[in-house]
């Protein structure tokens, strides 16, 4: 009988064995096997690496509205903060927005704390928050351009959105809006066809990978309406034509703590833990009118990924891959000049720059990122 | 063509004005009335809201806990209150200290231009004491004022136990945004004016007074404390101003929130609250509460000590303390609790409160009617002056021997000799002399009030009033005089023309008068009718104001209250500036006087 060791079909060597060579040579295909197994299974958990496409997460959270009766909004945004920030994100890739000081407030009963939960059992103030935009710094303009990335050169590092287009950025807002508008500071408002446009900018840019919007203020749906960038998904706590509504109204402070949809929102993000694989789908369903009274709402139609194959920490949190290979992998140098085939339809920006100087207007065109790493490292 | 400007339309509308214009008149009066009255009927009044958003719900925990030893610091102050025999200045600034407060005085004096014999004061000396509580981390830019009077005899010592109770209580706080002073004012409204008349730097009335050593900031809302009684059966609200006018109807409602919420029962105008508004009874409830409201804002006095506030563009009402035979008594620690919601949620004010009406009238603490829409009454009543000046207008104008219609009015001089028509100077005399004699009105009894009392066995409060009761009773003997002074006046025309004079004059006064102090309008407009003069109006408002409070008075003592009105009515003036005296003496009078020239004319 005749054993032959093949590998992929082709027979290596071939021997005619007793019956103890015959079980050693089986325990040690079985072993092979197992072992190019793995390692298929590591070349997919190192196609997985690069499945879901951002490298960084950022997260800009904004209040936009000012005054003591608006303490829930300070609230809600600081939830969203401390939830994004146990979650992994550091405060160098979070830039927040607070339209007003609450903590500090004079008549806040008790001082340096922001109290989400009645009863004050939760204070999302914490002793590590650091606020970027505070008090009148919160406007339109400053938002805008902390999204489009034109500041002028004299802006800190902890005032810049500084994403590129491999960060997954969660963005969230919250105050008083209405159909189409979101309100700054009693005195200006942003216009959903504005926001439509500096996501687009975004794009255009390659300033983001994948990016979640989610809005909580009344008629909230009507902000993303406009959307047409892509790679966005929405959520919103209301309809448009509906209220959203204030939750935990506690009296010893005097006014309402949060807003319905972020306390459910924030209740829902206390059980995700880092490595935990709750997808988006649970996201959409937080908060249903039943406990609500709005009905929230979500937009899927611009993200090119399945919503179920999304995890909640792609965005909320900050999770550093990190995978152990004992194979040495070659990368070739990333300074060879490109083949002639490659024209330019590529769209990695660094690239083709080192050969030729390309207008932003050519680079358009969106291709799946799978297909984009195998032109780039053609070896693997 | 268009309506007016087409002569044949023109002159048929005329003709229908012409002829139809008493039956008009008559319509828009009883309209008029009748809209007036309607007011009250609660399918045509709002809801009273809350409509600032910073104030926003009740929802505060009122924790205030010492009621019992709030009383028990009003017993001292009694005691101290009768050793000294006026006010126990030592002792209040040593108590406001020992609470942690600021504490400052302010001596005043002013000397009356004649007695008071209501209030038994005449050269008035006196002293405030307050204590400010400075917000913990605000800085010093708004305040809130707590005031209590310290009057003589027994009354308000509970006011004063519950102002130095809340004190220190509110002392131990920390989320206070704003100043809060707490005041006690000597000698009522006159320490009240001193005292607003010292923070805001200004002299109005002439009084006496020491400089304010310590201030606050800008003074958002005040509240006045009357309380007689160590429990209440319910609390009363007065928002009745210096000249009418009322503070803002969010501090109404925001009353009427806490009310609802700790339980107490809480009345305007001293009536309790009524659910019956579709049987008579309950109507008429309403309406007489309402009636209340007007006849008090129409008598230009402020009805509380916060009545001088509202001048100054600060909202304030007074609380009063009643305790009447009812089974359900509230303590004072609620009382306590209600002042520190409301105290709470004025210290989550932004701005001064603007949100809601600053013109309405109440027929009950629920309801309430904006200016909006009561309004309209006065604009009917307007509306018969106008269209009598307009009728008067045109039978001057075309009289029967005229054929044209642009001919030149009566009144210029340079006009063709015409033998019926009268000169300007016929229909000056009557007016000069009218305002005139309002001028000796307004100033004669003051002035004259020595010569008086040399000459008569009276005081000089009688002097003065007596005086003005004569003057007036000389005009109404004024037109038989004056006939016979300016020969030839009894024309047909000349009349026509004075009453056209007097109309418009009569409309413009009661429109100014119906955009400074609505409820003036209602007595004015007996002249309208020509034989209402204003004494008798006042007369009549005097019985009528009893009746309405459901004390009743006899024909003595309703002419002793007449004269007490009037002295009170110059005081006022006097004192804070109110503007009935001047109103009626300078301008409803002469305007009066000429109608009863016309009554006289032949």
């Amino acid at each position: 009988m005749l054993l032959c060791l093949t590998d992929g079909g082709i027979a290596l060597f071939c021997v005619n064995p007793t019956s103890w060579q015959i079980i050693v040579f089986i325990y040690i295909y079985i072993y092979i096997y197992i072992y190019i197994y793995m390692g298929n299974v590591h070349s997919d958990k190192a196609g997985q690496f690069f499945n879901s496409g951002h490298t960084n997460n950022w997260a800009v959270l904004v209040c936009t509205s000012r005054f003591w009766f608006n303490y829930r909004h300070v609230a809600n945004t600081l939830s969203v903060y401390r939830s994004v920030k146990r979650l992994g994100i550091p405060d160098s890739r979070i830039v927040l927005m607070l339209a007003d000081d609450m903590a500090c407030n004079h008549r806040n009963p008790k001082p340096a704390t922001v109290f989400s939960h009645k009863n004050m059992e939760l204070n999302v103030y914490g002793d590590d928050v650091e606020v970027d935009y505070r008090g009148y710094e919160v406007t339109v303009e400053n938002f805008l351009r902390v999204l489009t990335g034109r500041l002028p050169a004299s802006t800190p590092r902890s005032k810049r959105l500084l994403s590129d287009d491999r960060s997954n950025i969660l963005i969230y807002l919250t105050g008083h809006g209405g159909n189409g508008f979101l309100k700054f500071q009693d005195s200006e408002e942003i216009s959903n066809v504005e926001l439509a446009d500096a996501f687009e900018q975004m794009w255009q840019k390659r300033r983001y990978n994948e990016l979640l919007f989610i809005i909580d203020t009344c008629q909230g749906a009507s902000m993303y309406e406009r959307f047409y960038s892509p790679n966005l998904m929405a959520l919103a706590s209301s309809q448009v034509g509906e209220d959203s509504l204030s939750h935990q109204p506690d009296l010893a402070i005097g006014v309402h703590l949060m807003d319905r949809y972020t306390f459910y929102l924030l209740e829902f993000l206390e059980d995700i833990h880092p490595s935990s694989t709750t997808n988006m789908n649970q996201l959409f369903k937080v908060c249903p009118k039943s406990q609500c009274v709005s009905t929230p709402g979500h937009r899927t139609d611009l993200f090119l990924r399945d919503p179920g194959r999304v995890l909640i920490t792609d965005f909320f949190g900050s999770v550093r891959k990190v995978e152990i290979t004992m194979e040495t992998i070659n990368l070739s140098s990333p300074m060879e000049p490109l083949p002639e085939r490659i024209n330019c339809t590529v769209h990695i920006l660094y690239m083709c720059i080192n050969k030729h100087i390309i207008p932003t207007a050519i680079i358009m065109y969106y291709v799946p990122r799978q297909k984009l790493l195998r032109d780039v490292f053609p070896c693997t | 063509m268009g309506l007016l400007s087409d002569p044949n339309r023109r002159r048929a509308l005329i003709g229908m004005l012409t002829r139809l214009n008493a039956p008009i008149c008559m319509i828009c009066y009883m309209a008029g009335v009748a809209w007036f009255m309607g007011l009250a009927f609660e399918p045509f009044t709002l809801r009273t809201y809350m409509s600032e958003n910073a104030m926003g719900s009740t929802m505060v925990e009122e924790r205030f806990p010492a009621g019992e030893r709030a009383l028990a610091t009003g017993r001292e102050f009694a005691a101290h209150k009768k050793k000294t025999g006026g006010m126990p200045v030592d002792w209040l600034v040593r108590t406001m200290q020992a609470r942690g407060l600021e504490v400052y005085t302010q001596r005043f004096s002013r000397k009356l231009p004649f007695p008071d014999e209501d209030k038994e004061r005449y050269m008035v000396k006196g002293t405030n004491v307050y204590g400010i509580l400075r917000a913990p981390r605000a800085p010093r830019t708004e305040a809130l004022v707590l005031s209590a009077p310290c009057s003589p005899g027994n009354e308000n010592n509970q006011a004063v136990g519950i102002l130095l109770g809340l004190a220190q209580y509110f002392r131990s706080q920390i989320y206070w945004a704003k100043d809060i002073i707490f005041l006690v004012n000597e000698h009522d409204l006159i320490g009240m004016q001193a005292w607003l008349e010292g923070y805001h730097h200004t002299n109005t009335t002439g009084m006496d007074w020491s400089p304010l050593q310590g201030r606050g900031g800008s003074i958002q809302a005040a509240l006045s404390l009357e309380l007689s009684s160590d429990v209440v059966t319910s609390l009363d609200l007065v928002l009745e101003g210096l000249n009418g006018q009322l503070p803002n109807l969010d501090l109404a409602n925001l009353f009427y929130a806490f009310c609802q919420k700790i339980g107490v029962l809480c009345t305007t105008q001293g009536k309790l609250p009524r659910n019956d508004w579709d049987t008579t009874s309950g109507y008429s409830h309403a309406v007489q509460t309402m009636m209340l409201m007007v006849l008090k804002q129409a008598s230009s006095r402020p009805w509380g000590d916060h009545g001088l506030f509202l001048r100054y563009h600060i909202e304030a009402a007074s609380i009063k303390g009643v305790n009447s035979f009812r089974p359900y008594k509230t303590d004072a620690t609620t009382v306590g609790r209600l002042l520190e919601g409301m105290y709470r949620k004025l210290n989550n004010l932004l701005e001064r409160l603007h949100q809601s009406y600053f013109f309405y009238l109440m027929p009950s603490l629920t309801r309430f009617v904006s200016i909006g829409y009561y309004m309209p009454a006065f604009g009917l009543l307007a509306l018969i002056l106008l269209l009598r000046a307009l009728d008067l207008w045109v039978q001057l104008s075309s009289p029967p021997t005229r054929t044209t219609e642009d001919a030149c009015p009566p009144l210029c001089p340079l006009s063709a000799p015409q033998p019926a028509s009268p000169g300007v100077l016929s229909i000056l005399t009557p007016l000069v002399i009218s305002h005139l004699t309002g001028v000796a009105l307004y100033t004669l009894p003051v002035l004259s009030q020595e010569l008086a009392v040399e000459h008569f066995p009276v005081s000089e409060t009688e002097a003065v009033v007596l005086t003005a009761i004569a003057i007036y009773t000389a005009g109404l003997a004024l037109p038989h005089n004056t006939h016979r002074l300016l020969a030839g006046e009894g024309t047909e025309q000349g009349w026509k023309v004075l009453k056209l004079v007097a109309v418009l004059y009569l409309a413009v006064l009661l429109g100014c008068t119906a955009l400074i102090n609505f409820s003036l309008v209602f007595p004015e407009r007996g002249l309208l009718v020509g034989v209402n003069d204003p004494g008798l109006t006042l007369l009549f408002a005097v019985f009528f104001f009893q009746e309405l409070q459901e004390t009743p008075v006899t024909l003595q003592e309703g002419w002793m209250l007449y004269l007490s009105v009037i002295s009170q009515g110059i005081l006022d003036h006097a004192l804070y500036g109110s503007l009935l005296y001047p109103l009626a003496a300078l301008l409803v009078y002469p305007c009066w006087l000429l109608f009863w020239n016309i009554l006289f004319w032949k």
